[in-house]
């Protein structure tokens, strides 16, 4: 913008210079004059008006140019130069006043229109940077429109391509899928011709096989016989007996015999079945009523009244289903009812074990954030605070006393040092002694505090305890219906389910109680020396890591994969190596049963002396 | 555990008797039977020919050994040596022989699948069975030893025969729904037979006892499908193993699958117990020192020894590529096995084949994985307890429990490379075959073990 001004600017100059030029030379009329003298006026004007007054009135044309003047101006609607004429003929009189009125008045008005100029000037300015700024945005916007645009253009043609493709993709899917058809088709048709050739040549073989059969069947061949020396019993003692009709109806018979004792046996085992799972339902619903019934009375306060009238229910069935002839009776009848109820003391169940476990994770919080953790530091830190000033004051004493020793020492005969000892030794106790007492109450205060802390934190264990017993139950309680193997395996899964979750009851316990009771041992027993035995365990102790194992064993006694103790080991393993044979056993980390037990350890060659074998 | 001494064998034919006091075994055309707690021979019967199969009868009476190059069976009487039975099928030819369960009978298949012929023992009578069809397993008998399942092939389609074993009369007669049958299986409780189609088609088809059919099973369609089929002995499971590499499980109240055991070549879970085979050079590292020199025992020290490894998840298995331009391409489950007490099932996957997978029936989950240095040739679960026995052609015997498993070198001049095994029923012997050899393992208590090596050191 500035560089169009400037030359704008500088056309306009010269364009009003030549026009100057112009008007000097041709006399231009002077309302163009005017104008031009106007539009001129940003010129430095001293020497460019100067030259162009010159050049409009010179010493011959004063009159003209007078006279001119005053027609312009009066045209402007300023008073006339000249005075007031009398007569027509007489010429008039060029009135110096008016002239100089009129001056002032052009000069005041040029004055203002410089203003204004300059005005419209800043203006023009402000509004060119204006303009400047807008064309710059405009420019911008225009760029951004432009690359907006080509970006339009260019995710258009993306998503063209990627129809394209789409489209290619979908063609190339529908011809596989075509190609699948037709290669179906062409494996059934193949499928189907080669049955059918199969099939020619079956019956051509089956043919020939006839042939044969006619062939080495038919004519006595004397060669097809048995030579045996005497024919032997029946097994079972019996004598053979004639095929008749009877014999097929005994065998169709016996035929169903069979089939009619498997399914009355698979009848049996599904109502076996049957039974324990009603019984353990049974088992269930008892012990579930048990267990929502005593906090049935707190909680009724606060559960709204749906539990409430659930509960109720559940009391009534109860004490419909508890009579024995209920369970007697086929499902078919009591099943919908029983269902409902136990859906219904299951979801009870449910909404109170997720109770239970909020308040149990919101206690164990609480536990470890406000009461147990915080405390303890606190704790700590004071007991350490008060230990530091006891040594401190006890160092103090010791100077003291030191320093007291020395003056006595020093100054025991004269007498008023001995006084003023006195007064010191009497202050100094005086002092002591309230330091002591003061001391005795923070001890005593210490200790208060203390005991409410492991009285805390004994609640704590007992009240996790009682949980984690109640969470065992109902874990042990969900193993026990979940037990739907056949009968014979059902035992064995509740043997090992139920010994897995005591154990890991038993872990959780321990995990929980020790961090309590002793909140800086780490040594947690038990799953160190898992984690230790299950590093050590896998590997063979295939004689060279044999001591190791050995060590291992004995240090983990409780855990008998060789159920051997190093003692027992040492002979027959000795004569093993001598008698160079290898053997290796890798056992499963953690398994109780020690399986080769049996087959243990020993071998002996034939060879070797048997005395030595216990 | 001890080992017996190795005796001669021939063709791995080598049996205990049902009754589990007799073992016999082959030496070419020598059959040998010894008593099974003193190994002393108790009788020697020779053949014709070489022998090329031997069985016992249920009641562990007669021994009979066909050699089907001659055509020709010899039953053996243990109780009269003197006793001999010879049956001839002269041009008919032989390819198959077996006893009936009531051990009386038995029944050859004539080359060519011509027909099955029933040979009595207690009387003249001959019966014969046409149209048998030739495939995998054809024949199948209850456990009770009542009936008798038959696959048979006519006018293109399959049929399944039940006869009655005590008289052979037919009892049931009908077609199945298969393209090319190709085994059929009694459920242990005798009630249900399985019966499932070529490998072309996955099919499952389970008839009743009296021929209705009550289920049938597909999983997938188009590549090739059932490769072997295990009934839990609790009549509870069927266990089908397909080329897919997957194990399916059915129950036996709907015939629904309960699960599917893949068998991926990386193992992720850490639940899972995997025990790799780690091979070791006794000479190396400071503690062979304390061994005793070499050559101061009884035989060479073998060049480097064994163990068990636990590795840590997760673990990837050595697989094979197969080769799928050609046929019976080494993929799928091509064994498995329930433990008798049916808590476990053993598989092979044909593709990992040094990898035995034992999987968990009660919580249906893989429950370890015994990755082994070579291919697993057999393994068989002790019938007493849930114990198996894995042997991969070496000269190892591998054993795993649920406690764990281990590896014993099998002791004897040179390597007894054993290629098969089987147990006593006893469960606390079993006999180790290697290609002319064999001998026996005892993992009973000390009291059993050393009066057998007494009476053994007595023998030799």
């Amino acid at each position: 913008m500035g560089d169009w001004m400037t030359v704008t600017d500088r056309g306009l100059s010269s364009e009003s210079k030549s026009i100057s030029q112009y008007t000097s030379e041709i006399k231009m009329s002077p309302s163009s004059l005017y104008s031009q003298q106007v539009l001129c006026s940003s010129i430095p004007l001293s020497k460019n008006v100067h030259s162009f007054f010159s050049a409009f009135c010179t010493e011959d044309n004063i009159e003209q140019s007078v006279s001119y003047l005053d027609q312009e101006l009066t045209t402007f609607g300023f008073p006339s130069l000249y005075e007031e004429s009398k007569g027509k003929e007489t010429k008039r009189e060029l009135n110096i006043v008016a002239v100089l009125n009129c001056m002032n008045e052009l000069l005041v008005l040029q004055r203002k229109n410089l203003l204004a100029q300059e005005n419209v000037e800043t203006q023009n300015l402000k509004l060119g940077s204006d303009m400047d700024h807008l064309q710059s945005c405009y420019s911008k916007l225009k760029e951004q429109l432009e690359t907006s645009r080509r970006e339009m253009i260019g995710l258009q043609e993306r998503d063209r391509q990627l129809q394209c493709k789409n489209r290619n993709l979908h063609q190339l899917l529908k011809n596989e899928k075509d190609e699948v058809q037709k290669l179906q088709n062409i494996i059934a048709s193949r499928a189907t011709q080669y049955n059918h050739d199969m099939k020619r040549k079956e019956r051509e073989y089956n043919k020939l096989k006839e042939r044969l059969h006619q062939l080495v069947m038919n004519k006595k061949d004397k060669k097809i016989a048995m030579d045996i020396l005497n024919y032997v019993g029946r097994a079972d003692g019996k004598r053979g007996s004639w095929r008749t009709g009877k014999t097929e109806a005994r065998n169709e018979d016996e035929m169903y015999k069979i089939l009619l004792n498997d399914y009355e046996y698979r009848q049996k085992q599904i109502l076996m079945e049957n039974a324990e799972l009603k019984k353990v339902l049974q088992q269930m619903k008892k012990e579930m009523i048990s267990l929502l019934s005593p906090q049935k009375k707190k909680p009724r306060e606060r559960v709204d009244d749906s539990t409430g009238t659930v509960i109720s229910d559940v009391e009534e069935d109860a004490g419909e289903l508890s009579r024995e002839s209920m369970w007697d009776l086929s499902c078919e009848t009591v099943r919908e009812q029983l269902t409902n109820s136990i859906r219904k003391q299951w979801r009870i169940l449910k909404s109170h074990v997720e109770k239970l476990d909020n308040q149990v994770s919101k206690v164990h919080l609480e536990g470890f954030n406000d009461e147990d953790v915080i405390s303890r530091q606190d704790h700590e830190q004071e007991t350490e605070k008060l230990e530091l000033e006891i040594q401190q004051c006890k160092e103090m004493i010791k100077t003291q006393q030191q320093l007291l020793q020395q003056q006595l020492a020093t100054a025991c005969d004269d007498d008023t040092t001995s006084l003023l000892r006195d007064c010191y030794l009497l202050e100094e106790k005086e002092r002591l002694k309230e330091e002591w007492s003061l001391f005795k109450e923070q001890k005593k205060n210490f200790e208060r505090e203390r005991r409410s802390f492991t009285e805390a934190a004994i609640r704590l264990g007992l009240e996790r305890k009682a949980f984690e017993e109640e969470r065992a139950s109902w874990l042990k309680q969900q193993f026990l219906n979940m037990t739907t193997f056949d009968h014979q395996n059902s035992e064995n899964v509740k043997l090992f389910s139920a010994f897995s979750g005591s154990s890991d009851r038993d872990n959780l316990t321990v995990h929980s109680r020790q961090p309590q009771k002793k909140p800086h041992s780490v040594s947690n027993g038990s799953p160190v020396c898992m984690s230790k035995l299950t590093k050590s365990l896998p590997a063979s102790p295939s004689t060279s890591d044999f001591c190791q194992t050995r060590s291992c064993v004995s240090e983990h006694s409780s855990i008998n994969v060789l159920n051997i103790t190093p003692e027992e080991i040492k002979p027959n393993q000795v004569g093993g190596e001598c008698t160079n044979q290898k053997w290796c056993v890798a056992s499963r980390p953690g398994s109780q049963e020690g399986c080769y037990s049996g087959c243990s350890l020993t071998y002996t060659n034939s060879h070797v002396e048997k005395d030595d074998l216990p | 555990m001890n080992f017996s001494e190795a005796f001669k064998l021939s063709s791995l034919l080598c049996k205990f008797s049902p009754d589990g006091k007799y073992l016999a075994s082959c030496v070419q055309y020598r059959l040998v039977v010894r008593d099974v707690n003193t190994l002393q021979i108790l009788q020697l019967y020779t053949c014709l020919d070489q022998i090329q199969h031997i069985e016992w009868s249920a009641d562990s009476l007669f021994i009979l050994c066909a050699m089907y190059k001659r055509g020709l069976v010899q039953v053996w009487s243990l109780e009269q040596p003197e006793w001999h039975c010879k049956i001839d099928e002269g041009s008919a030819g032989l390819v198959a022989s077996c006893w009936s369960p009531d051990g009386r009978h038995i029944l050859n298949t004539t080359e060519f699948h011509l027909r099955i012929t029933v040979w009595s023992l207690c009387t003249k009578s001959v019966s014969y069975i046409k149209y048998p069809k030739a495939c995998l397993q054809g024949i199948t008998f209850t456990r009770d030893g009542r009936y008798m399942a038959l696959a048979e092939r006519r006018d293109c389609k399959d049929y399944v025969s039940i006869f009655v074993c005590s008289d052979w009369q037919l009892l049931r007669h009908f077609d199945t729904d298969t393209q090319d049958l190709t085994g059929i299986e009694w459920a242990p409780n005798g009630c249900v037979l399985a019966v499932w189609d070529t490998c072309l088609e996955y099919k499952i088809l389970l008839y009743s006892l009296d021929g209705r059919l009550l289920s049938a099973y597909s999983a997938y369609e188009w590549s090739l499908g059932i490769k072997s089929v295990a009934w839990s002995p609790s009549s509870q499971f069927l266990a089908v193993g397909s080329y897919d590499g997957k194990v399916r499980i059915l129950n036996h109240v709907t015939w629904k699958m309960i699960t599917e055991f893949g068998h991926p070549a990386t193992i992720n879970n850490p639940k899972t117990v995997v025990y790799k085979e780690a091979q070791k050079s006794p000479q190396l590292g400071l503690g062979c020192l304390s061994f005793p020199p070499p050559g101061a025992g009884a035989g060479p020290l073998p060049s480097s020894e064994s163990k068990y490894e636990i590795a840590s998840v997760p673990v990837s298995l050595q697989t094979l590529k197969p080769v799928t331009d050609r046929a019976n391409p080494k993929i799928g489950i091509g064994m498995l096995a329930f433990s008798p007490d049916s808590y476990f099932l053993a598989t092979r996957n044909d593709n990992t084949p040094n990898a035995v997978w034992v999987w968990d029936i009660q919580k249906l989950r893989l429950f370890a994985v015994l990755e082994q240095l070579s291919p697993v040739r057999t393994f068989q679960w002790d019938p007493q307890q849930p114990r198996l026995a894995i042997c991969t052609g070496g000269s190892r015997l591998y054993l795993w429990s649920p406690a764990g498993c281990m590896s014993v070198q099998v002791p004897g001049e040179g390597d007894f490379a054993v290629l098969s095994l089987c147990w006593h029923l006893s469960g606390d012997s079993m006999a180790l075959l290697s290609k002319d050899h064999v001998c026996l393992c005892f993992l009973e208590t000390e009291a059993v073990v050393s009066t057998a090596c007494r009476q053994l050191g007595g023998h030799t």
